[in-house]
């Protein structure tokens, strides 16, 4: 036994009282500490917020709404207008969004349904490695590699056999809307696949048994059955894509060719809202200059937004996950 | 359902065309993934000699050159973003996994999930307006700040569900031996939970030593030595970028080779956290 | 309060005769447990803890109803009764674990040593220093080494002490597991059999020299020959130690325990000596349970 048993008697400090339930000194601090550091991250993206609200609010006040509207983008005679990089921005990222979609749930599919047990981590490590690797990297790659086989293979056949249509007119340089969306497509594949995976594992394998017991094919049940189930959740994902899409810098900005006009043809070069910011910020001068730039920031920042908050909500709708999980 | 003939074959067939499209699908996505890596080990290797290491990149024009300086501010960035970034991530994730239950709890974890989405530029901008406008000059203090809020978000998340992955069982033996509450989280939850919150913090770090947009207007670059935090500093990625963009030969040669260090410095992370997690999954 | 002068085997809790007899009497007919005041004691044993009133709610949901309940120094005090009854709540609130949980409250008291645990200046923390808690799945730490393990009430309290390894024998010998690890003390906790690992943690809190140790189902999960080991150290552990066992084994608690508390729907129905619960029971409730009527 003991010596003397420790007296149970601790009376709590006084200035314990407004930290609530905790019963000593080290749980109150402790909890505040962490509390500090949650608040942190808020304060952060509070703080982003709000510059770009700052930033939004004087450009609104140079250029008015219109400024969404005008195609002129002539910084040496004071026109500024946004219109050329959304319209970059948004094509080429729905179009690597139409080409990474059906890609990805073809390879959440196959891992989920079709892969034999020891080839699975394998090739999901694979997957995983495209997103590893730096968007710069990505960049380099399609300045040398990507755009001259779209220049001399690619784009050329296109022409050639769906020539008729305005999209694969025009000179084909390889560095155009099309180089770009490819290579966002396949910078966006590992997330909307990892995330299909996710939704079609959380469908429950009573379903998949239902089906199969009567007699359904996998395609059958798939089509029939799981798709249904999880179509929110792969809706999800596919917008949360499109979010990485739009956000993308480095790697397009390489490809896409950086010229501020709109044009109907793939081949043609375009430049999107993030390839601005990033080429010209710094040498951007003059206040109005800047403002342009900084509500062209603002308006990535809103939309990545809104798409990122209804793609979780989406995903974990079907999911379950954690608000959020490893996306 | 129909047994006959047929009918049947049609089913099968377009069973077996399914299946066949989404291997199909899985090898479109990989022959990037070897294209890349193909081009960078083939090309880089041809760009790597001591002088890549040691030397200072050369005036415009010029060739020959390296990129040690680069070398360096990339270490230094990713260093200084890892202490700014790391502490805080893990301390906000306990939050969320201990506390995290109440409405603060809630919106500290929309907020880490909203900024992990957030595109690098606008972080960039963010830092830029706060930092760099008030010094009046580009820094590497900044550039790793940006870093730092890139991997914050990452980090609590990944903490937090690491932390709720600790069996409660551990938490009342520790509480029942008469520990208090929280040297029970630090010492036996989060110890346990040790593991494998560095293999999410090694993915996040090497995500974010490969960023270069919010590096542009941060740390911007530095064609010498930078001896201070409080200078421009040259990185990786902005040396490729900057490079790769550029008409000369030489300094293309140069950016595969610089590629080739930073893919390799990412895929050693990402392979290290794999067998990590792989041994940690066997001794179980 | 009377000094009963039955046969020593006649149960302890001679509670107001009215009650054994059917008499319509507060306790019986509202079924509210008796209180200790109501408890004569016909034993020189003193008593360590006691529960007086003790009510615990999980939210507003209540699981014990006004328990009153003595534990005797240096015996083994039983508590027995179908799932849900309250018996683990009920050692729980003995170290105040209770109130770990969320939402997870307590009204009444328990005392341990005369003093009210509960009271408004008590760390909870010293409290469990005193009073150990061995659980009903064994849970020792798997970042720590067998000899970490058993040190780790002090370790993770920054304790430190100079006779760390000599205390590390003294609790391996007295859970009887120092033969079969003093070679091995530096693999991790996990690498014992269930039966081992139960008799690690068994150890680890003989470390902390408590003087009440609850055990909540302690060899529910493990298989009869570990269970019966365990058994045979609670038989050498009494001598020097206040022991609560909850078991849902009625065998079990024939064979380890001194007395036996009885619960059921969060009541105590009868508290006594072993022998007499299980061959005299005064209260019906009792005797099916034991029969097998019901639980």
């Amino acid at each position: 036994m003991a010596s003397q048993p420790q007296s149970l008697v601790r009376p709590r400090p006084k200035w314990l009282k407004p930290f609530g339930s905790e019963a000593n000194w080290g749980d109150a601090i402790f909890r505040a500490l962490t509390l500090l550091f949650g608040l942190c991250v808020v304060a952060i993206l509070g703080g982003i917020a709000l510059q770009m609200l700052k930033a939004y609010r004087l450009s609104l006040q140079a250029f008015g709404w219109g400024f969404i509207t005008s195609n002129a983008w002539n910084p040496i005679q004071d026109q500024f207008g946004a219109l050329p990089f959304i319209f970059g921005t948004v094509v080429s990222s729905l179009l690597a969004l139409s080409l990474a979609v059906p890609i990805s749930l073809g390879i959440a599919v196959f891992l989920t349904e079709l892969c034999p047990a020891w080839l699975k981590n394998p090739v999901a490590f694979l997957i995983e490695l495209l997103a590893a690797v730096p968007s710069v990297v990505y960049g380099l790659w399609g300045i040398f590699a990507l755009a001259p086989w779209m220049r001399e293979v690619v784009e050329p056949a296109l022409a050639s056999t769906l020539g008729f249509l305005p999209l694969f007119q025009g000179p084909s340089q390889g560095f155009g809307m099309l180089t770009g969306a490819v290579i966002l497509a396949i910078m966006i594949t590992p997330t909307i696949s990892s995330v299909c995976r996710e939704v079609l594992n959380a469908v429950p394998g009573t379903l998949r048994e239902g089906s199969y017991a009567l007699g359904a094919t996998r395609w059958e049940t798939l089509r029939t059955v799981i798709l249904p189930f999880a179509r929110s959740g792969l809706v999800g994902a596919s917008i949360l894509g499109l979010g990485r899409a739009l956000g993308e810098t480095m790697a397009i900005t390489m490809v896409i060719g950086n010229r501020p006009e709109i044009s109907s043809s793939l081949f043609a070069p375009s430049y999107t809202m993030a390839s601005v910011i990033a080429n010209e910020f710094t040498e951007a001068t003059g206040d109005l200059y800047l403002s342009a730039l900084a509500e062209i920031g603002f308006l990535l920042f809103i939309v990545t937004l809104l798409l990122n908050i209804i793609a979780r909500a989406l995903v974990w709708r079907v999911a379950r996950l954690p608000e959020g999980g490893r996306l | 359902m129909s047994l006959s003939g047929e009918r049947h074959a049609l089913r099968k067939f377009t069973d077996r065309a399914f299946s066949a499209s989404c291997v199909l699908a899985t090898i479109i996505a990989l022959v990037p993934l070897f294209g890349i890596l193909y081009y960078v080990a083939a090309r880089g290797i041809q760009g790597i000699n001591l002088d890549f290491f040691t030397q200072l990149p050369k005036p415009v024009g010029e060739t020959g050159g390296g990129m040690a300086n680069a070398i360096v501010g990339t270490l230094k960035l990713v260093g200084l973003a890892s202490v700014m970034g790391i502490p805080p991530g893990v301390l906000a994730g306990i939050y969320l996994a201990e506390f995290g239950q109440t409405r603060t709890g809630s919106v500290v974890r929309f907020s880490a999930d909203v900024l992990s989405g957030i595109p690098s530029i606008t972080v960039g901008i963010f830092v830029y307006s706060l930092v760099v406008l008030a010094s009046k000059t580009f820094s590497a203090f900044a550039g790793a700040l940006a870093l730092a809020v890139i991997m914050l978000p990452t980090v609590t998340r990944t903490t937090e569900e690491l932390l709720r992955l600790v069996p409660e069982s551990l938490r009342e033996a520790a509480l029942g031996l008469g520990v208090p509450k929280w040297r029970a989280t630090l010492r036996v939850m989060l110890r346990t939970a040790a593991p494998g919150i560095a293999v999410g913090i090694m993915l996040a770090v090497a995500r974010v030593a490969g960023e270069t947009a919010p590096l542009l207007f941060t740390a911007f670059s530095n064609r010498f030595w930078s001896d201070s935090w409080n200078e421009p500093t040259a990185s990786l990625p902005v040396q490729i970028y900057t490079y790769a963009v550029s008409p000369f030969e030489d300094w293309h040669r140069q950016a595969w080779a610089a590629a080739l260090v930073l893919v390799s410095l990412v895929l050693i992370l990402n392979i290290s956290a794999r067998i990590l997690v792989r041994n940690r999954v066997k001794k179980q | 309060m009377s000094l009963s002068l039955e046969p020593p085997d006649a149960p302890v809790l001679a509670v107001s005769r009215g009650a054994a007899e059917g008499k319509s009497s507060p306790s019986a007919s509202e079924g509210r447990s008796p209180s200790t005041s109501e408890i004569a004691l016909n034993t020189k044993a003193n008593t360590k803890m006691r529960a007086e009133n003790l009510s615990a709610y999980f939210g507003k949901s209540q699981v014990l109803k006004g328990i009153a309940l003595p534990i005797l120094e240096k015996k083994v005090t039983a508590i027995i009764g179908p799932s849900g009854c309250g018996k683990s709540t009920f050692i729980r609130c003995l170290n105040r674990m209770h109130e770990v949980v969320p939402n997870a409250h307590v009204s009444g008291e328990v005392t341990l040593d005369g003093l009210n645990v509960y009271g408004r200046d008590i760390d909870p923390v010293r409290l469990r220093r005193r009073v150990g808690m061995v659980f009903q799945k064994p849970n020792p730490f798997p970042t720590m080494s067998i000899r970490d393990n058993v040190l780790a009430g002090l370790r993770l309290n920054g304790i430190r002490v100079n006779d760390a390894e000599s205390r590390v024998e003294r609790a391996l010998h007295q859970v009887a597991l120092w033969d079969e690890v003093k070679d091995g003390l530096d693999r991790a906790g996990t690498s014992l059999s269930g039966g081992q690992q139960q008799r690690l943690c068994i150890a680890r809190s003989l470390a902390m020299e408590p003087e009440v140790i609850l055990m909540d189902e302690p060899c529910s999960a493990l298989d009869p020959i570990a269970t019966a080991r365990v058994e045979e150290l609670i038989h050498e552990l009494r001598a020097d130690y206040t022991i609560v066992i909850v078991t849902h084994n009625m065998q079990q608690a024939a064979r380890v325990a001194n007395y036996t508390a009885f619960f059921y729907l969060g009541e105590v129905v009868e508290f006594g000596k072993t022998d007499a619960i299980f061959t005299h029971p005064k209260q019906r409730r009792t005797e099916d349970y034991i029969t097998g009527r019901f639980g």
